[in-house]
């Protein structure tokens, strides 16, 4: 038997007895950048491969979330932060051995971006807008004209937004359950899997949601896959991870990941398409909002179960 | 120079002498400590083992806690002692997860506090408070790079640890056993 005891009365609150700096503002964050990331990286994707009246709702449609969800996002970083009026600091330097650092100006990159494409199809999706000002008409025609290579642009930092957002959890080696490489590919992947059901949410091209279904189902796919392989990752390593696994196999977090985030939140969705495709009626609301609510939850599940976890000594 | 902090487990008694200390000496908000004592027991009663560490930053030479602050407010001075800038830190709480060893805990003013070493008392010449008023005098504090400093002769005398060296922070707190 051991016991651990601290006698001294060491008390700093959020830490003792278990780690709780962060509270519900950066999985929210992270669960609202990466369905940004995935929603701006199909319209990037579809932009490029000249594919706009292919896709609608993935290139004109569904971005106009984009820049709320990111400002959304950016507000519940600012209100997670203790020092509030320094935040202006993480602009000061760039630091790539911090993921939160680089992370930071990605979304300095992507946040207006996501602002310019909106702009570039407002007129498209409300004819009757006008943008009145010369000056902003011919901003319009000059980012018109360079659509393409925004579009690369957007491509590769929408791919780094959705990846950082797990390697900013994966770098902390004190808390062994997200010390893991998969998470980077893993929220990567949930974010891309987010963002084509909100695609499907929005559109009303049979064509163009079927084509989403199949994404969706791939991607849940590649996501069951990482999560297998985390876990066998986990059981082959150290005792610290041994245990760090324990949170989900058996211990406080089993219930909530297994139903919410793995079955409810990737296999019913992905069965759900499977049936639509092969004609049955299945409304799309449902599968979307499931992917939705389970990468959602599994934000949430992965930022508290990671706090739980940490090294014995 | 390398500054390290080496505490004898067998000298310690718990009595929580060096928290005070250090509460007083460094103003440290009322219910938050930059140190702690714990004790460890091993075994079933009557065959126990106990074990009395006073705890704190480890001033780690390879610190996750610099490497992932975002503003470089956490940052390596004199000596390797790790310290915040209190105003170039915005609160984010990245070093705090980052720590192995929990030794951080954000100041009620916003930014992130820690064991500093006491480095304005070292600039003195003095030792860290807690050093100072062991009642055991279980702890010493010197430059690990020199072969003839107190805390150098006790690690090459003694049997000592570090705490998880296996996380890679390569700690410079070490314990006599
Ligand atoms: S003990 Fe923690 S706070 Fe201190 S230097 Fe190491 S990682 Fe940083
Ligand atoms: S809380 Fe302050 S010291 Fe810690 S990582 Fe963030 S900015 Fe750096």
């Amino acid at each position: 038997m051991r016991e651990e005891l601290i006698i001294s009365g060491r008390m700093n609150p959020m830490i003792d007895p278990q780690l709780n700096i962060w509270h519900w503002h950066i999985p929210l964050y992270l669960f609202l950048g990466g369905l940004a990331a995935g929603i701006l990286f199909f319209a990037a994707l579809y932009t490029i491969r000249g594919e706009e009246k292919l896709y609608p709702a993935a290139v004109k449609k569904a971005p106009f979330i984009t820049p709320f969800i990111l400002v959304i996002g950016l507000l519940a970083l600012l209100l997670d932060l203790n020092n509030k009026p320094y935040f202006w600091q993480l602009y000061t330097t760039l630091r790539l051995e911090s993921p939160m650092s680089w992370g930071a100006w990605t979304l300095m990159v992507v946040t207006p971006i996501s602002f310019i494409w909106c702009a570039l199809n407002i007129r498209e999706i409300f004819p009757s807008f006008d943008w009145r000002y010369g000056w902003l008409k011919w901003l319009e025609a000059f980012f018109t004209r360079y659509k393409v290579a925004m579009s690369w642009v957007l491509l590769i930092f929408s791919v780094i937004l959705g990846i950082y957002t797990g390697i900013l959890f994966s770098a902390f080696n004190a808390r062994p359950l997200w010390n893991t490489s998969i998470l980077g590919p893993l929220f990567l992947a949930s974010g891309l899997s987010t963002g084509a059901a909100y695609i499907m949410l929005v559109s009303r091209s049979h064509t163009e949601r079927a084509a989403f279904s199949k994404i969706d189902i791939v991607i849940i796919g590649i996501e069951l896959f990482l999560i297998v392989h985390m876990f066998m990752g986990f059981l082959a390593s150290t005792q610290v991870q041994i245990e760090a696994a324990g949170l989900f196999l058996g211990g406080p977090y089993t219930a909530v990941f297994w139903v919410f985030v793995v079955f409810l939140g990737m296999i019913l969705p992905a069965l759900l398409e499977v049936l639509e495709l092969r004609k049955y009626r299945v409304p799309v609301l449902i599968p979307s909002l499931l992917v939705l609510g389970g990468g959602l939850v599994f934000r949430f599940v992965i930022a508290y179960a990671g706090q739980a976890s940490r090294w014995l000594y | 120079m390398r500054y390290a902090m080496v505490i004898d487990t067998d000298k310690c008694v718990g009595c929580s002498d060096c928290v005070v200390a250090c509460q007083t000496e460094n103003k440290v908000p009322v219910g938050y400590a930059r140190d702690w004592v714990v004790e460890v027991t091993k075994g079933t009663y009557p065959h126990l083992q106990m074990e009395l560490r006073s705890e704190r930053c480890n001033q780690c030479e390879n610190a996750p806690c610099v490497r992932c602050c975002p503003t470089g407010s956490s940052h390596y001075s004199a000596g390797g002692i790790v310290l915040v800038k209190p105003r170039r830190c915005i609160g984010c709480g990245a070093c705090i997860t980052s720590c192995p060893y929990d030794a951080r805990f954000p100041h009620p003013k916003g930014y992130v506090d820690k064991c500093t070493f006491c480095d304005h008392r070292i600039k003195e010449g003095n030792k860290p408070a807690c050093v100072e008023v062991c009642p055991t005098r279980c702890m010493y504090f010197g430059n690990i790079d020199d072969p003839a400093s107190e805390v150098s002769r006790l690690l090459r005398q003694r049997r000592y640890k570090t705490l998880i060296p296996e996380a890679g922070t390569k700690p410079h707190l070490y314990f006599l056993t």
